[in-house]
């Protein structure tokens, strides 16, 4: 076991790419000299050198599209965009193009992109750096996405990315950089599937589906209500696209009540998506509506109390579930 | 005086363009009868740029074209028949009738798409120099798109990147003096498209895009220069299309006088006058050729015809790899 941060293990996670795979290189704006906006790339540059570390201008769309390129001619980029806001200036080129070419092309070529971003609002820096549009990329065929919440989930699951031959956006959520737990650094042959839903507690009462920035806090609402006698299971849905139902509808069959957390906004959110799944699938499972915890229905504001009103809370997440329970507590 | 051109070349060039021309004004004619669908934007006028460009590429050159690319395509070398069959949707068609007009790509002949984003294939071009460039490739990206995509973003953040990290892509604007209805002027505070490039340390040319021996000459002299000092360059084409944006385009934009002075140098005429009065050309050889370009399109409307449609049960397919597929 070791014990490593998520920035850390991301970290690995590069190094451990780039170490075995000559086609791999890493660009993206200052992440090499500076060593990557959250630091995930630090000594990458001086370790692998200019040509696979590459520090690219502020123009999302051009390198975005020319780690499209890249791919096709036979390279495995992966793209650090700093952050899910800026992703939109890339947006037509991951949509138009990396999204699109297989199917526009009759399945001539693919695109084995593997592009990272940060996502996710908690540290008052506002509208324009706070957004979790990670459903905007789970809307669309053609690209997959996934959600280390974990440390573990944060070394290994770009090896699977990368392994992917269809472009795979990774989102990280900006909070759980400096969070720690120890890892098994080399889980065993086949153990890791990064597509599969995780079930990160068990429990019969109710299930919390969620991923990403949202982990903690579902875990925390779960302990929480276990004070109380409300056992919840907690699934980490790890890929937002394809989503592993499955998990999910068992999880339903077995405690009739689902509460999802999601840090994006509640219309037309990856949580309308879930609860939609769980309400066709799922519907004489149902002892209760289907509860969700989203962010408020406005771009995230700088003041910290403000700012905190905006987003899923542990509070929140317990009402919720304590929501869908026959003997309300509260 | 005679240029040093071997005949075979010159009928070569003219055969292209008159290919391109034939198959364009059949696409034209199918497209009312219904058998295309969708958008179709006709390079009528223009063939004297793909042609003489693509003559001067190397055959592991590589293309990426935008949405008015037909004549890239068959200048390529990509048989009219599954390109036609693209157009009908048909699955025989290059792109197995899921990309139409807009999106033709032959990998095996180096075509990377038929883009239909204004400037969305420039970042691509960058991408696959990029490759070429790391792993050893002595081959040249020639990216084509219109003067519409110069305001773009993506036009000015592409040749940035190009020229900083020194990727050999040939950038071919083929100026036809408008996008979509938008005269150049009223589009570019300033309209000198190839000077643009200055900005970004990127050398750069102006050629006569309806002098197919003009254009071959110049990206002749271009891809030399990109291959050798891996820089890319910036070569403006200025040409004009004789029909409309696209068959929805009323053409309110533009005055008659303008088409008809255009048409007056259509290369289709001019060119072969020049291989006349150069003696490589005689009535024979230009009835032969026509003979060729319109037995061509037939066959090519033949395949699209007989082709197979494909079955709904692989509507999505190719959306994604197949299960347990190598990256």
């Amino acid at each position: 076991m070791t014990r490593l941060t998520y920035r850390e293990a991301v970290r690995q996670g590069l190094r451990s790419a780039l170490a075995a795979d000559a086609r791999v290189f890493l660009m993206g704006e200052d992440v090499g000299k500076y060593g990557g906006a959250y630091a995930c790339s630090k000594g990458l540059l001086e370790e692998f050198g200019p040509e696979r570390v590459r520090d690219a201008p502020l123009s999302e769309s051009a390198f975005v599209g020319a780690g499209i390129g890249a791919a096709i001619g036979g390279l495995r980029p992966i793209v650090e965009v700093m952050t899910v806001n800026f992703s939109l200036l890339a947006l037509d080129q991951i949509v138009n193009n990396a999204a699109a070419i297989r199917h526009m092309s009759g399945g001539q070529m693919g695109v084995p992109l593997v592009i990272r971003m940060a996502t996710g609002a908690g540290r008052q820096v506002a509208a324009q750096h706070s957004h979790s549009l990670e459903v905007w990329y789970a809307h669309v065929p053609g690209i997959k996405v996934l959600a280390p919440a974990t440390v573990t989930d944060a070394r290994f699951m770009l090896a699977a990315a990368l392994a992917d031959p269809d472009p795979v956006i990774l989102f990280e959520h900006a909070l759980l950089y400096p969070t720690e737990a120890d890892i098994d650094e080399a889980p065993g042959q086949g153990t890791f599937d990064a597509w599969r839903a995780a079930i990160r507690r068990e429990g019969s009462h109710a299930t919390i589906v969620t991923y990403g920035g949202s982990l903690g806090k579902s875990l925390a609402a779960a302990d929480e209500l276990a004070r109380e006698g409300i056992d919840v299971e907690v699934i980490d849905l790890r890929s937002l696209r394809p989503l592993d139902t499955n998990t999910v509808l068992r999880s339903v069959a077995k405690t009739h009540r689902a509460v999802i957390v999601d840090e994006g906004w509640r219309t037309c959110s990856l949580a309308a998506e879930i609860a939609a799944v769980i309400s066709e699938q799922a519907f004489y499972e149902l002892d209760a509506p289907v509860g969700r915890v989203c962010s408020e229905e406005v771009p995230i504001p700088y003041a910290r109390h403000l700012e905190e009103a905006a987003l899923p809370s542990v509070a929140r997440i317990v009402a919720a579930v304590q929501e869908t329970l026959p003997c309300k507590t509260s | 005086m005679t240029p040093a051109l071997a005949k075979a070349h010159a009928q070569h060039l003219l055969r292209q363009m008159l290919l391109i021309r034939l198959f364009e004004e059949k696409s034209a004619e199918l497209y009312m009868q219904g058998k295309i669908r969708g958008f179709l934007h006709l390079a009528i006028g223009q063939e004297a740029v793909a042609v003489g460009a693509i003559a001067a590429l190397a055959a592991d050159d590589r293309i990426v074209a935008a949405y008015r690319e037909h004549a890239h395509a068959l200048a390529r070398g990509v048989s009219p028949g599954s390109v036609m069959a693209e157009m009908f949707g048909k699955a025989n068609g290059c792109s197995r009738g899921r990309g139409g007009s807009m999106h033709l790509f032959d990998v095996a002949h180096g075509l990377y798409g038929g883009n239909a984003i204004v400037a969305g294939g420039l970042p691509l071009a960058v991408g696959l120099a990029l490759a070429d460039t790391l792993q050893q490739r002595p081959y040249v990206t020639a990216c084509f798109f219109g003067d519409g995509a110069v305001a773009e973003g993506e036009f000015h953040e592409s040749l940035n990147l190009a020229a900083l990290w020194r990727l050999p892509v040939l950038f071919i604007c083929e100026n036809n003096l408008y996008a979509m209805g938008t005269a150049l002027e009223r589009h570019q505070s300033m309209p000198r498209i190839h000077l643009k490039a200055g900005a970004y340390g990127i050398e750069s040319a102006v050629v006569d895009g309806m002098d197919v021996l003009a254009i071959e000459a110049a990206v002749g002299l271009a891809v030399e220069l990109v291959r050798g000092t891996r820089m890319p360059y910036l070569l403006e084409a200025r040409t004009y299309r004789f029909r409309a944006h696209s068959m929805y385009d009323p053409e309110l934009y533009r005055p008659k006088e303008e088409v008809e002075r255009w048409r007056a140098r259509d290369p289709l005429a001019t060119f072969p006058a020049t291989l006349r009065e150069w003696d490589l050309l005689d009535n024979d050889g230009m009835r032969g050729l026509e003979v060729d370009a319109a037995t061509a399109v037939s066959q090519a409307v033949a395949e699209a015809e007989a082709g197979p449609w494909e079955p709904i049960s692989d509507l999505c397919k190719d959306v994604l790899a197949p299960l347990g597929a190598a990256s």
